[in-house]
């Protein structure tokens, strides 16, 4: 028998607003409008200024351990943008520019990394799931909300967002798996910023893409240049149109960086060269989108000051708001517990002891004495 | 003798044993390069190379079966699981695998690998990095679970560990990485699984605890002013309930304080032994002082959850009371 080819196959990289300003007529006229590109400028900018704001309450003590999202904006705002806002938006942590483009109040996320879990309790509407702490788990839910709506016989479909540590899991493999075998109308979208903290992406998958990754399970996958917003909404596009008629997954590999460290508790300088920072600070999604718009005569450098003003001004004024937030009062370690606390919790909460003489005092002796 | 963090006496504990030993060699995510997020491999990858200190795929599963492989090929492992709350995907390679392999194949295969983990909440830290999973590893029967409350135990107790022939989770309480130091003496020694330690002697009552929570305990003991016996268990399993037994045989009293959810948290073991063993010298009911049986909250919430000196001391007096 001979040897013959059991597959040949492509990846498609998509890129038609490169860092250099170059634009691809073909592929991006008419794919965004103005007055919405203009809109999504502002949303990156006003993420971009939360990371920084919220960087320095870190430092100053106000905030706990917070990831900057500072590099990636473009690719979850473009998912954000290209989904119908009934769409399930299942995130890591990454993903504030999307979130606040579907109008997740960025109070949610911050008060989450402010130690207090009133910001998880993200308003319904807006289809999208708190952030997850466990690397690699969320897809798994991505997976069965989308599950839910084809049960249902519902039009909506999961988008869900992991870095390029994240395909390392377990958990990632068995949600590729369920939901190309099952057919699950799932987007899978991997930010890979080539780090999972100080580890490098070799170390996560050393094929030359983490897209063919999708191909391995059975499932059309692109890659796209992470760090344009056009491409983005390009690939979504595409990506959307085959999960929603098809009913099955696609993969989607956003090819964009970290610019900051992991989170504030991380210095990376202790693993990486300077250099390479700076060559993904020429490709930066929000810069290159402002020299767009300026040299297409819809932006100037006086509307950009007076956005960037506007941003830091509401940018403070949430942080106020969350600051002014009430303490959440002890008996909310337990209320959310169980719909019906048991007895025990319930004497638990209302003694603030866990041991039986504490519980009930009367056991004691001076207790009784003294009645 | 320096004075040392518990973060630098584990640091110190891996490069003597592995100095010393070929077979020993670590791995997991961010110990290389970066030294580990809490800085406890800090330097070892380039002292012992990259083949000996190695950065591992993100994934916790990977990180332990994998290492079972290694041990079961005669090589000592010590995999890191960077948070406590991310042991879950690990959870099935080491109670369906590490903790059976002994009994499963008769001994013809052994899995002499110890795993590190900080542990335990009290550092502002986010979701899932704060909590007490100790029972849970201590409930497998095959697995030796293992905390230590200060630097000098911390060195002593890893070297042990690490030259166990058996699996051995060696959680560490990040509370106290930085906050205290002690003498930790350069040269190896070893302080033995299994053996508590006395930590002051008192005649009025026992405070059996481990970890961070040690540190609460000793603030309480000293606000009550009364002669307070106070053990660190050092090893979860196998307990040495004669310590315990020996103290509350003479004091009668007995509190039980740990971080972690009181229901079938370890403190119902201890509590249970106790019963079982002085029960006609008990002048009271054992007591448990430790978190409630509720989700580890977020930081904002997190001092009210971990059972703190006043919590600990108001446990100490109610049980003198009685
Ligand atoms: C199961 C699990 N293991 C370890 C961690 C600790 N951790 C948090 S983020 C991270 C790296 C994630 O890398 P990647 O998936 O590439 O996402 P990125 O941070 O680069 O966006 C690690 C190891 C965790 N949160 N969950
Ligand atoms: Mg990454």
């Amino acid at each position: 028998m001979p040897i013959t080819n059991a597959l040949t196959t492509t990846i498609e990289r998509v890129s038609i607003l490169d860092e250099h300003g170059n634009f691809d007529e073909k592929l991006g006229k008419g794919l965004i409008p103005d007055a919405d590109l203009l809109k999504l400028y502002e949303t990156m900018v006003t993420c971009r200024m939360m990371d920084e704001v919220a960087f320095k309450l870190q430092r100053s003590g106000r905030m706990g351990t917070y990831p900057q999202n500072m590099g990636q904006e473009a690719n979850s705002l473009g998912a954000a943008y290209a989904l119908n806002n009934d769409d399930w938006l299942v995130t890591c942590y990454r993903e504030n520019c999307g979130l606040m483009w579907r109008g997740v109040p960025i109070d949610s996320i911050l008060l989450h990394w402010m130690g207090d879990e009133r910001g998880n309790a993200m308003p319904r509407p807006h289809h999208a799931t708190p952030i997850a702490v466990p690397i690699g788990t969320q897809m798994l839910h991505a997976t069965g909300l989308a599950w839910a709506a084809k049960y249902r016989g519902q039009k909506q479909i999961a988008c869900t967002f992991f870095g390029d540590g994240a395909t390392s899991e377990g958990d990632f493999h068995e949600a590729c798996n369920f939901a190309a075998n099952l057919d699950i109308p799932v987007i899978f979208f991997c930010q890979n910023n080539f780090w999972a903290i100080s580890v490098p992406g070799r170390i996560q998958c050393s094929a030359p893409t983490v897209a063919q990754r999708g191909i391995a399970y059975g499932m059309p996958c692109l890659q796209l240049d992470g760090n344009d917003l056009f491409a983005v909404v390009y690939g979504m596009r595409k990506a959307i149109e085959h999960t929603r008629t098809t009913g099955k997954p696609f993969f989607i590999e956003g090819v964009t960086y970290r610019l900051g460290d992991h989170t504030t508790a991380d210095d990376a300088r202790r693993y990486r060269d300077q250099a390479e920072v700076d060559a993904w600070k020429a490709r930066d999604p929000i810069t290159r989108l402002r020299t767009y718009m300026t040299k297409k005569g819809i932006w100037s450098d006086a509307k950009d000051a007076a956005l960037r003003e506007a941003a830091e001004a509401s940018c403070m004024a949430t942080i106020e708001r969350c600051e002014q937030v009430e303490h959440p009062v002890r008996g909310d370690v337990f209320n959310y517990t169980f719909a019906d606390l048991p007895a025990d919790l319930v004497t638990q909460r209302e003694t603030g002891h866990t041991h039986s003489l504490g519980q009930d005092p009367s056991q004691l002796p001076s207790a009784s004495n003294t009645r | 003798m320096a004075n040392l963090t518990l973060v630098q006496a584990i640091n110190l504990a891996l490069i003597q044993e592995m100095e010393k030993d070929d077979r020993v060699i670590l791995l997991g995510e961010d110990v290389g390069a970066n030294g580990g997020v809490f800085r406890v491999t800090e330097g070892l990858q380039k002292r012992f190379g990259a083949n000996r200190v190695v950065d591992t795929p993100l994934a916790e599963s990977g990180i332990i079966g994998t290492s079972i492989g290694l041990a079961m090929a005669g090589l000592r492992p010590v995999p890191e699981i960077q948070f406590e709350g991310f042991l879950g995907p690990a959870y099935d390679q080491l109670c369906s695998h590490a903790a059976r392999m002994r009994t499963r194949t008769r001994g013809a295969f052994t899995v002499p690998m110890t795993v590190r983990v900080p542990v335990g909440g009290g550092i502002h830290a986010p979701e899932l990095h704060s909590d007490s999973p100790e029972a849970f590893y201590a409930h497998q029967p095959g697995l030796k679970v293992v905390m230590p409350s200060g630097p000098y135990d911390a060195k002593g107790l890893l070297i042990s560990a690490l030259r166990d022939p058996d699996p051995v989770i060696f959680f560490e309480p990040k509370r106290i990485y930085r906050a205290i130091r002690e003498e930790v003496p350069e040269d190896e020694y070893t302080i033995p699984i299994g053996k508590a330690r006395v930590v002051c002697e008192g005649t009025d009552l026992t405070v059996v605890s481990w970890g961070a929570s040690v540190i609460q305990c000793m603030q309480a003991i000293e606000a009550c002013g009364r002669s307070v016996e106070l053990i660190d268990l050092r090893t979860i399993y196998p307990m040495d309930m004669e310590t315990v037994e020996q103290s509350v045989s003479k004091t009668g009293r007995c509190v039980i304080v740990h971080e972690a959810p009181r229901t079938c948290g370890v403190g119902s073991e201890v509590a249970t032994q106790i019963m079982e063993k002085c029960f006609l010298h008990l002048e009271a009911p054992v007591q448990r002082v430790t978190g409630f049986d509720t989700i580890m909250p977020y930081y904002k919430l997190e001092l009210e959850y971990l059972p703190d000196a006043a919590r600990i001391q108001r446990g100490i007096e109610d049980c003198l009371a009685y």
